[in-house]
């Protein structure tokens, strides 16, 4: 038994989840309806988007990079997919391939300039990020539009409007990149070129390949997440769904899962988990009846407090036996 | 059939304003072990990071097998036969004993890595070079800098390379370990197949395990002789007398 309780809380995942499940029992016990089913539907669907983009901002932060793009590149896909149908005549289907195709390039430009051109993704994905979102207002002239007819009946419940939809993509986007991580070549080249550049590169690992193709995931997975929103509130709008609160919600997730910004470790179950514990807070406080003015402050605390929590653990955990 | 593993002539390299190779012309036979000593910044460590495909040399002819190449790639020069232990010895701190031991030539059962089976291998090749680390799935940052520079050796040693080249393989071992690097280069030698290239500073050490010795000063190789026909005195002599020169 004990070293079973050893071995749990020497995961990486294990201080997330315990903070996870005690969130669920205090807020249970301040508020009756936080474990109802249509509370625990809110909940999924603010877990669900978090959760998805996280999944690339990990993968990026263990290669030892950032995205703060993709936020905006997730507000701007569901206007692809509206021009594809809606000025062109593309099959529905077809228009969300292409947006999520053109979202996979904006992550192959930001790779490209950082890997080729040497300049640090802090700086070229902010750049993109405000580039896109002038594309975005432009294009959209600032002005929300209803999803495209086409896009209604079983492709909007399937993508996000069902109540579980959002959340079941989440679940298998995070236990698909899961393995990719932990079990596969791809994972392992990852984890090597963001923990040893130098090192990878010596070893004839790709670095670049594996960057480019890491920001290229990030960005198809908002764009993903921005349709999935567009689906769910039924209305495709250029200030919400998307931009730097998904982002900054991606990012805290991925590290309050216990993913290092240095490079070299993460972890996607955690993000997810970091997600969960966002989604909890923000929906627990408001059942309690916190305005949400407050809620932000208490968000940046809680955030504070696991990220130090994190870092303390983390090195408890290196120093650790073997 | 050629008898030179690894030939190169006139091979140059500068960065920027520093020239680290003016004209290198050295080869290496089947078999043979060859020792590359001289100055710190002498350009020896640019010297393997051409050979082995990190670097593009500015000018000059690699010849491998008798064909000449230009690599292309780290894992161009793989496919070629060439390996490398590096100064630094690019071991992936975060990653296992055993994944650095495949790293990069990791066996796969697509599209999963086949753990258990590199996790086996990784311990038998290591049980059999005498390196004594209990746990193969133990994350490198863990050991100690012996048992890290002993991983690099082993790792390119069982990759079936034809021309090894090492970067101051002794530089981080306790005598113990640096006795089991040289008993490992003295088996390579037995065995007839590969070829080494090794840098070292010990020069005793040099003399003990090498067949054939190569100076290089100034981005030149300025001395070429049998280990069997020269001495500590005469290599410890050759270096230090540059730096008496000019009082």
């Amino acid at each position: 038994m004990a070293r079973f309780a050893d071995a749990f809380l020497r995961r990486r995942e294990a201080s997330v989840l315990l903070v996870a499940l005690g969130l669920m029992v205090y807020f249970r016990a301040v508020s009756d309806v936080f474990l109802t089913k249509d509370n625990l539907i809110n909940i999924a669907q603010a877990t669900a988007p978090t959760a998805i983009v996280a999944v690339g901002i990990v993968l990026l932060l263990v290669s030892g990079e950032i995205d703060l793009s993709v936020g905006i590149v997730a507000a701007f896909a569901p206007f692809l997919l509206h021009f594809a149908i809606d000025f062109y005549n593309v099959p529905a289907l077809l228009a969300f391939v292409i947006a999520l195709a053109i979202a996979a390039f904006i992550g192959l430009i930001n790779g490209l300039i950082v890997t080729k051109l040497h300049v640090a993704s802090f700086v070229v994905t902010l750049g993109t990020f405000f580039a896109v979102q002038g594309l975005l207002l432009i294009t959209s002239h600032a002005y929300p539009v209803p999803i495209p007819e086409s896009m209604k009946g079983r492709f909007q419940t399937w993508i996000g409007a069902g109540p579980w939809a959002s959340i079941i993509w989440a679940l298998i986007i995070v236990a698909i990149f899961h393995v990719v991580l932990t079990r596969t070549r791809w994972g392992l080249h990852t984890i090597s070129v963001g923990g040893n550049p130098v090192g990878a590169t010596e070893a004839g690992i790709r670095a670049s390949r594996i960057k480019i193709g890491n920001f290229m995931i990030t960005s198809a997975l908002g764009g993903l997440v921005g349709i999935m929103e567009a689906a769910r509130i039924n209305t495709i709008d250029p200030n919400i769904g998307g931009g730097t609160t998904l982002t900054f919600y991606a990012i805290s997730a991925a590290v309050i899962g216990g993913t290092a910004l240095a490079g070299g470790s993460g972890t996607v179950a955690g993000a997810f988990l970091g997600a969960l514990v966002l989604a909890e807070l923000q929906n627990g406080f408001n059942l309690i009846g916190y305005s949400a003015n407050t809620i932000y402050l208490i968000l940046g605390l809680a955030i504070l407090a696991s990220m130090i929590a994190n870092q303390y653990l983390s090195r408890l955990r290196r120093a650790g036996r073997t | 059939m050629t008898t030179t593993a690894l030939q190169v002539n006139g091979i140059a390299k500068r960065f920027g304003a520093l020239t680290a190779l003016r004209d290198v012309t050295l080869h290496v036979d089947k078999g043979e072990v060859l020792g590359l000593i001289g100055d710190n910044g002498a350009g020896k460590s640019t010297l393997i990071k051409i050979l082995c495909g990190y670097h593009r040399p500015d000018a000059g002819d690699i010849i491998v097998d008798g064909t000449p190449v230009v690599l292309r790639s780290v894992d161009h020069a793989r496919s070629l036969g060439i390996d490398t232990v590096y100064q630094d010895l690019a071991l992936i701190n975060e990653l296992s004993v055993y994944h650095n031991m495949f790293l990069n030539r990791e066996l796969i059962r697509w599209p999963l890595l086949s753990n258990r089976v590199m996790r086996r291998r990784a311990a038998e090749h290591l049980k059999d070079m005498g390196v004594n680390i209990p746990d193969v799935t133990v994350e490198v940052a863990k050991l100690s800098g012996g048992q890290r520079q002993a991983i690099a050796v082993a790792r390119s040693v069982y990759s079936d390379a034809r021309v090894l080249l090492l970067d101051e393989p002794l530089a981080a071992m306790g005598a113990k370990e640096g006795a089991l690097i040289l008993d490992l280069i003295r088996d390579l030698k037995r065995r007839g197949s590969v070829s080494v290239i090794i840098i070292a500073h010990n020069y005793a050490q040099v003399l003990d395990v090498c067949d054939r010795v190569n100076l290089l000063q100034h981005g030149r190789i300025t001395f070429d002789k049998r280990a069997t026909d020269t001495s500590l005195e005469e290599l410890t002599e050759l270096v230090v007398a540059e730096y008496r020169r000019p009082r």
